[in-house]
């Protein structure tokens, strides 16, 4: 039977458990399909002894064929390379599942999701606001990502019941969701006793655009343009992440030199992303000379990417088992050249901001995010990194990024200075990396194939500059969406930003909000 | 503080023009331009911008045309944090539901003279997102639009072109 060793370790806490199916599909999948009853159980010991957060968790309505609903609940388990399932097939009357919630912190906001997007009940979770449906718009009792909604019918709208402290002395402070800068929307409710923050609770889904539902219909190649739109700063991310899933589902490998290409952009993608960050960090402290340097810097890295692909964010160049990218010598030295001169650039804003003793006081001990904090809510990506949490997909998984000696950065101290750091190093370790690939990358041979219409559902993944891009597809068999999850970081992410602030005034909130630099675009779908 | 110094001595002026060629043409249209925004909105003209459902590109675009590279402000054109400081809207994004109300208000907040500028394709009628169950109007079902500036993302250099073309024509 496949996946013994997983199933011993469950065994060894729940001796009665017995998988109904236990399949590997890819190699680097396996899903484990459990009863009722024991699925709560089961997460709980993979949660505990893979040590992993829920890395992604939703449903999908199977109704139409199989009278039920299915939710998938996905682990990582690092020393294997490989990712965790576990399925549960969900009546379609009265449709319920044990809440996780309780246990596993990281779960409670995708149980959310499932119930305002299927009616699932996530039975014993204690928060069932909506995140992105606002009640104030959207009646209750529709469920939009049910197939056999069409539009709405009649229900309740409601106001959203915020979180209150209360207390004497507490006061509270709305911002948003338009906000002073040109930021995304997001509304944040601060409890403050005096200066200090003691509560912040952020309402999201401002920029919620249906994009799931808007996947279901399309072709694999088709949604490969709606995926490069989810997040706009993450468009290689997002574009890998879903590649890889239609390509698993396809069966078929992209040749070395695709593989070269897709890794030198997404680490451009990192570079130009981490630099924007480290000059907003400074603006937010109001040192404003390091700020107009970093934007020098991300506009050369954006020029450099318009050069190379014809996009300045890199968008319209990955394809389906292949990409349209030549990398031919004249490119590959036009690129090392600006990546030269960037790096100086680069080099000469990191002394500006390690010599100003003012700055680096300022966000030191800033927006601090422990690590035990950062792993019971299962905060990942750079962001993560930044408080000790070693999670990186390029590591785990089998690539490129291995013989190229790709070391992790992590930080420890989880505050805003930590995460610059982790954003310095990284930058010049991409940096590294790109020369490292141009290298190779001529003797690179290019084998690439068609996609052919199959039916199947695969998880893609991929690092972006925030962290871990999920893509889950599942195709019929004329290669027709059926279903896609999209995880963004950021939705692992956003509560941790909520616990950094915990202790800090509210004119630093800015500040510790750039330092994660969470995206609203990807979080709201 | 002498890496400053040394920094901002070695990098000199960076800004640029749109294309080289067009340089003396362009600085000329700024200097028309200003005088227009002078005699139209007194001194210069401030921007709002308001996503209302953007992947966020649009934004770093906009952005960009603040960096030392395009930098717009020296046409007289800034941007600013309040509605209430702004003589025209910047509009982003498809219109999310969620943000209807939000946009209305932002929009009510602004003293008159004021016009909305939408920017991207998604702003136009919703781009790759129309047909969603949560994008139910268009921008110009809830705000006027004067100017439209299409591209996904638009350029900086299309973003300013675009400014200047619409300020010379239609509010000389
Ligand atoms: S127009 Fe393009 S870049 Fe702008 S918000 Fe829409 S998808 Fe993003």
């Amino acid at each position: 039977m496949p996946g013994t060793d997983l199933i011993t370790i469950i065994n060894n806490k729940q001796p009665n458990f017995k998988a109904i199916a236990v399949t590997i599909p890819y190699a680097d999948e396996i899903v484990i399909q459990v009863k009722a009853e024991d699925f709560r159980k089961v997460c709980l010991v993979l949660h505990e002894s893979l040590s992993s957060p829920v890395m992604a968790f939703f449903a999908v309505d199977d109704r139409q064929k199989q009278a039920k609903f299915t939710i998938y609940c996905y682990f990582l388990n690092i020393p294997q390379g490989q990712w965790v399932a576990v399925s549960l097939d969900i009546p379609s009357v009265d449709p319920y599942f044990d809440s996780l919630a309780k246990d596993i912190y990281s779960a409670h906001l995708f149980e959310r999701e499932i119930w305002e997007m299927f009616g699932l009940e996530p039975r014993g979770n204690p928060d069932l606001r909506r995140l992105r449906l606002h009640d104030e718009v959207w009646p209750t009792g529709n469920y939009p990502l049910r197939k056999d909604f069409r539009e709405i019918i009649a229900g309740e709208k409601k106001d959203y019941k915020f979180a209150r402290v209360e207390g004497e002395g507490i006061f509270e402070v709305p911002v948003g969701p338009v906000h002073a800068g040109i930021i995304g929307p997001g509304h944040f409710r601060f409890s403050v006793a005096g200066e200090p923050i003691i509560h912040l609770e952020s309402r999201l889904g401002f920029t919620h655009r249906g994009v799931e539902k808007l996947f279901e219909g399309k072709s694999l190649a088709a949604g490969l343009l709606l995926a490069e739109c989810v997040s706009g700063d993450s468009v290689i991310a997002h574009s890998l992440a879903y590649s890889l899933a239609a390509e698993k589902i396809a069966g078929i490998t992209i040749g070395k030199k695709t593989a070269y290409c897709r890794a030198i952009v997404l680490e451009l993608e990192r570079m130009y992303n981490h630099v924007n960050d480290i000059g907003g960090i400074a603006l937010d402290v109001g040192f404003s000379f390091p700020a107009a340097l970093a934007a020098i810097i991300k506009e050369s890295i954006l020029q450099a990417n318009e050069k190379l692909t014809g996009s300045r964010y890199l968008k319209g160049m990955n394809k389906l088992g292949g990409i349209s990218l030549e990398m031919n010598p004249e490119q590959q030295e036009e690129l090392t050249a600006a990546l030269s001169k960037i790096k100086e650039d680069f080099t000469a804003l990191v002394e500006i901001l390690d010599n100003s003793v003012s700055f680096v006081d300022r966000v030191d001990g800033t927006g601090t995010l422990k690590m035990e904090i950062a792993e019971d809510l299962g905060v990942l990506g750079l962001a993560g990194r930044a408080a000790g949490v070693k999670i990186d997909l390029r590591k785990h998984f089998p690539s490129l990024y291995h013989e190229a000696k790709h070391k992790i950065i992590t930080g420890r101290a989880g505050d805003v200075l930590a995460r610059l750091k982790v954003r310095i190093e990284e930058f010049n370790e991409s940096g590294r990396l790109i020369a490292e690939f141009l290298n190779k990358i001529s003797s690179a041979e290019t084998e690439d194939s068609k996609i052919n219409p199959v039916s199947g559902k695969a998880l893609g993944y991929s690092e972006g500059w925030r962290g871990p891009v999920l893509y889950w597809l599942k195709t019929n068999p004329a290669g027709i969406i059926e279903r896609c999850k999209i995880t963004d970081p950021s939705f692992h992410n956003w509560p941790g930003l909520s616990y950094a602030v915990i202790g800090e005034i509210i004119p630093d909130f800015p500040l510790c909000n750039k330092s994660f630099d969470l995206s609203y675009a990807g979080n709201d779908l | 503080m002498y890496s400053i110094i040394k920094t901002r001595l070695l990098k000199k002026i960076v800004t640029r023009s749109l294309k080289p060629e067009q340089a003396a043409a362009l600085e000329s249209i700024g200097l028309e331009l200003k005088k227009e925004i002078r005699r139209k909105f007194g001194r210069s003209l401030h921007l709002r911008e308001v996503d209302t459902g953007s992947c966020g590109a649009c934004e770093s675009e906009i952005m960009a045309v603040n960096n030392p590279i395009y930098d717009l402000q020296r046409f007289g054109i800034n941007f600013v944090a309040s509605p209430r400081h702004a003589d025209a809207l910047m509009v982003t994004g498809p219109l999310s539901k969620n943000m209807e109300i939000a946009l209305k208000k932002t929009y009510d907040a602004m003293p008159e003279p004021k016009f909305v500028i939408t920017v991207g394709d998604c702003a136009l009628d919703g781009g790759l997102f129309k047909g969603s169950y949560y994008i139910d109007k268009k921008i110009n079902e809830i705000v006027p639009v004067a100017l439209h500036i299409s591209g996904c993302p638009p350029s900086p250099s299309r973003i300013m072109q675009a400014l200047l073309d619409f300020m010379r024509k239609e509010l000389a």
